[in-house]
């Protein structure tokens, strides 16, 4: 019998020395793929109630059959109304952030660029705040127009607002300083967390008790109505990436030159910058602060298959949406039945990684 | 042909380029040659639709301004002085970016295969597989080349001749990487293309070029047929410099010109 992941591998090994990564992309896209079945399948069995894999997929296959039900009545409930939402906004989030670091890191042409780190969080942050405290008196028109639409569209302005900021800060004729970027990025973070604070001076206390269970950055509060009022942002955004892809990568040559390849550059630049604040503003806006994956993921993905977006991207949604679902196991799970905000989780295996690309890359890295 | 009439480009309000009229004719490689700070580079960034210049430009008898870019990369590609990577892209992919916008000109199937064949025309056969970062300046810059001979592969499209913009494409190789790129520049043109480049090695620039274009703080300070332009009046004018034309060294120092190449 052939080994067939043998064979595979030999495959691309011969297809890295002419230069030509894409058969190996799509080999690791499709490992990725079967690892996110995984991780679905383990978050959605794993935790107090021990529904079994199998009878989970049996269940969702051929339904209840009378008689021999698959999966108890209680676990129905757990499974499909408790676990499948959190599962579900899980992978979308955990796609939104690893993709919008992707696209973020091609945008400003340098592998440090993160939502999280150059303040698109902080100024998401501050506009969802200001909806939960400002809500029912200054942007009560908002709220009113908007429902629950509102808070996640205030995390986007937030986060549109930032992210256009610094690039004007940042980029000159088409050249993005680091330092200036990260720089920038710390001001625009410290000035929203300072207006943040403000309107959390200002809220009362059971707006608080809003303010910081949100805050702490978790997948617990989820529900079928929160994936209905920001999945779609999402998905669209996700959906419009894929043709940044092809800009992108030739984004990587200079602004200039990726113009005289025929990319019409500002429009590119301007729907990756909306298509980021979009994607960010609503994970911000169900989730609080999630760190690191947006670094993290395509960095380890650029080490794997190279840096064309054309994979990079779909392997970074995928993966991203694993290891959130990961980071999210491990948080249900290590203090139980205590729960630990995800964004603890990330942060705790995310900036260690974020250190060592920093080491790998000193002296590479032109601040 | 490319027709730029009174183009004028100034950059933060200081006038860097002034009144320069040039033609890029098909089959003709057009040099421009001139002192560091003369608004060579500014006026080819004008020329390629990256810098925003008052006068007017046609190419192939369409107005530049009203290009979308799309269009633009079919009709000229734009090799640069130099250009830094931010990712580890392997030399394939760079050279593949050509492909990216642009119509290539061969055959559908054969777009796959154009690579290697630009990879081995400017003398890097094999270096497909390496990163781009790991290579020296010169290959590089070979490198950047090859991925430029993608965007217009075929010198003639659709009865329409193309261009090549080349940024001092020979400033960092050696002697016969030179002469082979110089060389890849006048195959470009000979076969219904049109090159404009901008050179600073005046013995190289006599070889090559049909037509040459000297720039002088910011103006055309002269244009023709090298015969007539190199003299030792204007080179002393212009580089401030002076030198003599089509004189040998006294004594036995020894000298070599790239025209003595075999």
């Amino acid at each position: 019998m052939v080994d067939h992941s043998i064979v595979a591998a030999a495959g691309t090994m011969a297809a890295a020395t002419d230069g030509d990564r894409s058969r190996r992309a799509r080999f690791v896209i499709l490992l990725l793929c079967l690892g996110l079945v995984v991780a679905v399948l383990l978050s959605l069995t794993s935790g107090a109630s021990d529904a079994s894999p199998i009878g989970v997929i049996s269940d969702w296959l051929f339904g209840a059959v009378p008689g021999d039900p698959a999966l108890s009545a209680r676990d129905r409930l757990i499974v499909y109304d408790i676990r499948l939402p959190r599962v579900i906004l899980g992978v979308l989030i955990g796609a939104a952030l690893a993709v919008s670091g992707a696209v973020m890191q091609g945008l400003f042409r340098n592998p440090l660029a993160d939502p999280g780190l150059i303040g698109v969080s902080a100024g998401s942050s501050l506009g969802a705040v200001a909806v939960i405290v400002l809500g029912a008196t200054v942007l009560a028109p908002l709220t009113l127009a908007f429902g629950t639409l509102a808070l996640p569209l205030a995390a986007f302005c937030g986060g549109l607002a930032t992210t256009l900021l610094l690039y004007q800060v940042a980029t000159r004729q088409g050249r993005t300083s680091v330092a200036t970027m990260l720089l920038a990025g710390i001001a625009l973070a410290a000035l929203a967390m300072a207006l943040t604070g403000i309107l959390i001076f200002m809220a009362d206390d059971r707006q608080l008790r809003d303010l910081t269970f949100w805050q702490l950055g978790s997948l617990a509060g989820a529900t079928w109505q929160k994936i209905g009022s920001v999945g779609p942002v999402i998905v669209l955004a996700l959906a419009a990436m894929p043709f940044l892809a092809r800009g992108l990568n030739a984004l990587a040559l200079g602004e200039a030159t990726a113009g005289h390849l025929g990319i019409p550059v500002q429009r590119l630049k301007y729907t990756a910058i909306v298509g980021v604040s979009a994607a960010v503003g609503a994970s911000v806006a169900v989730s609080g602060g999630i760190g690191f994956v947006g670094i993290v993921v395509p960095h380890l993905l650029r080490l794997l298959i190279g840096p064309d977006n054309r994979y990079l991207l779909p392997a970074s949604a995928l993966l991203g949406a694993s290891l959130l679902l990961l980071a999210d196991a491990v948080a249900r799970t290590i203090v139980a039945p205590a729960e630990l905000p995800i964004g603890i989780v990330t942060a705790v295996a995310g900036a260690p990684f974020f250190l060592w690309i920093l080491l790998r890359k000193r002296g590479v890295i032109d601040l | 042909m490319i027709e730029a009439r009174d183009v004028s480009v100034a950059i933060a309000g200081k006038p860097i380029v002034t009144g320069v009229d040039f033609d890029a004719r098909p089959g003709e490689v057009a040099a421009i040659v001139g002192p560091n700070g003369s608004g060579k580079t500014t006026f080819l960034r004008a020329l390629s639709g990256e810098l925003a210049y008052t006068g007017r430009v046609a190419l192939n008898g369409r107005d530049m301004s009203a290009m979308r870019p799309v269009e633009a990369a079919t009709q000229r590609a734009v090799l640069p002085q130099a250009t830094t990577l931010s990712f580890p892209f392997t030399v394939r992919e760079v050279v593949k970016l050509g492909l990216v916008g642009g119509r290539s000109g061969v055959l559908p199937g054969e777009d796959a295969r154009l690579p290697e064949r630009a990879l081995a025309r400017v003398d890097l056969e094999g270096f497909a597989g390496r990163f781009y970062q790991e290579l020296s300046g010169g290959e590089q810059q070979r490198v950047q080349l090859a991925r430029v001979l993608c965007q217009v592969w075929a010198p003639v499209l659709d009865g329409k001749p193309r261009y090549l913009f080349l940024d001092e494409p020979v400033s960092s190789l050696d002697i016969k990487h030179q002469l082979i790129i110089m060389n890849i520049a006048r195959d470009f043109a000979r076969r219904g293309g049109s090159v404009i480049a901008i050179l600073h090695d005046l013995n190289l620039t006599a070889m090559y070029a049909d037509r040459i274009h000297v720039m002088h703080r910011g103006r055309l300070a002269a244009a023709g047929a090298p015969q007539d332009v190199l003299s030792d009046e204007l080179i002393e004018k212009v580089f401030d410099c002076r030198l003599r034309v089509g004189v040998l060294p006294a004594g036995n120092v020894p000298f070599v010109l790239p025209q003595s190449a075999a």
